[in-house]
């Protein structure tokens, strides 16, 4: 009898038990580093409901608003604007500097991780796949905004023809600038989240990532990485950008 | 006449939307900073026209960018030039602070709202009875407010004609302009709910409307601490926090 009465449940047991899980879910995976600069124990479980909140409570398959042509504005280039120059040695590549010499004719993406058929595909084997043009919203983390065309293959049909497995659920993007993201199997499958090509009818300028950049229009503008020439399929979160100086949450729907 | 207290969940209410709404203030600069200039429309960028700029950080008229180059070969064409200047930044925790402290404004206040439309508080304590809104009296009301003697407040909610008017328009009106604006911001939100973009006319005039928002708002917990000092300063911090 003292035995059983031992398991009953009080009401403050409970409250108790359900803020101590409810914490470690807020909470979980941000011990990872010291702060600074994530903040993050405390300042991401802001971050962490969003994503919650925004994945239970939004359409996952709502297209961003698309705009007309007339609509397109310039667009400014921030972040690293150029791998190839050795002036500014973090985000400097010698192998894109010897692509872009040969005007990237040699430049392959290569395709890893969870999927059956792991390889490399070159801007021909891109373009062959399908192609989708879109004239949307790059909203920038710093306030501003910009609108324009892009081309490129939607990730979607690559994945699936490298064949996705079915314990994938993340997929991490590199790019040559030493920049790197990473999103969920949702925002990888959406429509309008393509690897771009051309930006307003014309190969994608240096500046804008070339040859080839990640378009991610369901989240602020940071997840578009540019320069990507290696994409990695987990089934294990990875937050490909780390603990950068810049501190930046990992999802940004807002 | 009975003394009516302030009921405990209005305090509770109060302590965390005062708090949150102190974070998001400080937050809220910190990313103004990041980008002090404000647009009309879908898109703005230091690229086109500012409606206006605000001279907050050093990133204001910063000017550093990089020879413009044109996307198209006609006149006027959109242009793209890089940035040559290493701007202030601190989005990092500014953007996930005002999002945290969002979140508890949000709960808060909605909770709030359902308690006040089926608790009585609004019908009872906030909205003017029949005969008590007049524009006339309103006016007299705030005419009164400039007088040196204030009359000093009880610890209820017993309010004057034009505290009502005004809680009501920051209730009712400017928090949910403010939030409504924010959530225009966010491309997952407005994938699902594009008539917000709609509704604001477009991206960047909602990021302009939520920056007149919040200095209505912040006129507001200026004019309201002044009149909070005015009216008996001890008793209506201890009316609102922890006093009987």
């Amino acid at each position: 009898m003292n035995m059983k009465q031992k398991h009953v449940i009080t009401r403050r047991r409970a409250i108790i038990t359900g803020l101590t899980s409810l914490g470690g879910l807020l909470l979980s995976g941000c011990f990872k580093k010291p702060l600074p600069p994530t903040y993050g124990n405390i300042l991401r479980m802001g971050d962490n409901l969003t994503y919650l909140a925004q994945r239970s409570l939004l359409s996952q398959r709502a297209l961003a608003m698309e705009y007309e042509k007339s609509d397109i504005t310039s667009f400014p280039a921030t972040g690293n604007t150029n791998p190839a120059d050795p002036k500014t040695p973090a985000s400097y590549s010698k192998e894109y500097q010897q692509l872009q010499q040969n005007n990237f004719k040699d430049w392959a993406l290569s395709v890893e991780g969870n999927v059956a058929k792991p390889g490399k595909y070159s801007l021909d084997d891109l373009k062959k796949l399908a192609q989708r043009t879109q004239i949307t919203r790059h909203t920038c983390e710093e306030g501003w905004s910009a609108i324009a065309e892009w081309t490129g293959v939607p990730l979607g049909l690559l994945l699936q023809s490298a064949g996705i497995l079915p314990n994938a659920r993340f997929v991490s993007f590199y790019g040559y600038d030493n920049y790197a993201e990473s999103i969920d199997m949702l925002d990888a499958l959406h429509p309008q989240t393509i690897l771009a090509y051309n930006m307003n009818g014309e190969n994608l300028p240096v500046q804008h990532g070339a040859p080839v950049r990640l378009r991610v229009e369901a989240q602020i503008g940071y997840k578009s990485v540019k320069y990507v020439h290696r994409i990695v399929v987990t089934d294990k979160f990875i937050d490909a950008a780390g603990d950068g100086p810049a501190g930046w949450s990992w999802y940004v729907g807002i | 006449m009975a003394d009516v207290r302030h009921k405990r969940w209005v305090k509770g209410a109060h302590f965390i939307i005062t708090f949150s709404f102190l974070a998001l203030t400080i937050s809220g600069f910190v990313i103004l900073m990041a980008h002090p200039r404000l647009y009309w429309g879908k898109a703005g960028n230091d690229l086109t026209p500012a409606l206006f700029e605000l001279p907050v950080s050093r990133n204001y008229h910063h000017g550093g960018w990089d020879k413009s180059v044109p996307f198209y070969h006609t006149a006027g064409s959109a242009v793209s030039a890089a940035r040559t200047y290493d701007i202030f930044n601190e989005n990092g925790w500014g953007r996930s602070m005002h999002f945290l402290a969002g979140w508890f404004l949000v709960i808060t206040g909605l909770v709030y709202l359902l308690a006040g439309i089926f608790g009585g508080h609004f019908r009872n304590n906030l909205v003017p009875g029949g005969k008590e809104f007049r524009l006339k009296l309103l006016w007299l009301d705030f005419l009164s407010h400039f007088h040196k003697q204030v009359p000093t407040a009880g610890k209820s909610p017993r309010y004057g004609l034009l505290q009502k008017c005004t809680y009501l328009a920051v209730i009712f009106f400017l928090l949910p302009l403010v939030v409504l604006t924010g959530m225009t911001m966010s491309p997952a939100i407005t994938a699902s709910y594009p008539f917000l973009l709609k509704m604001f006319f477009g991206e960047e005039s909602a990021r302009t409307i939520h920056f007149f928002a919040a200095v209505a708002l912040l006129l507001f917990l200026v004019v309201h601490v002044v009149m909070v000092i005015r009216s008996g300063f001890k008793q209506n911090i201890l009316a609102i926090t922890f006093g009987k």
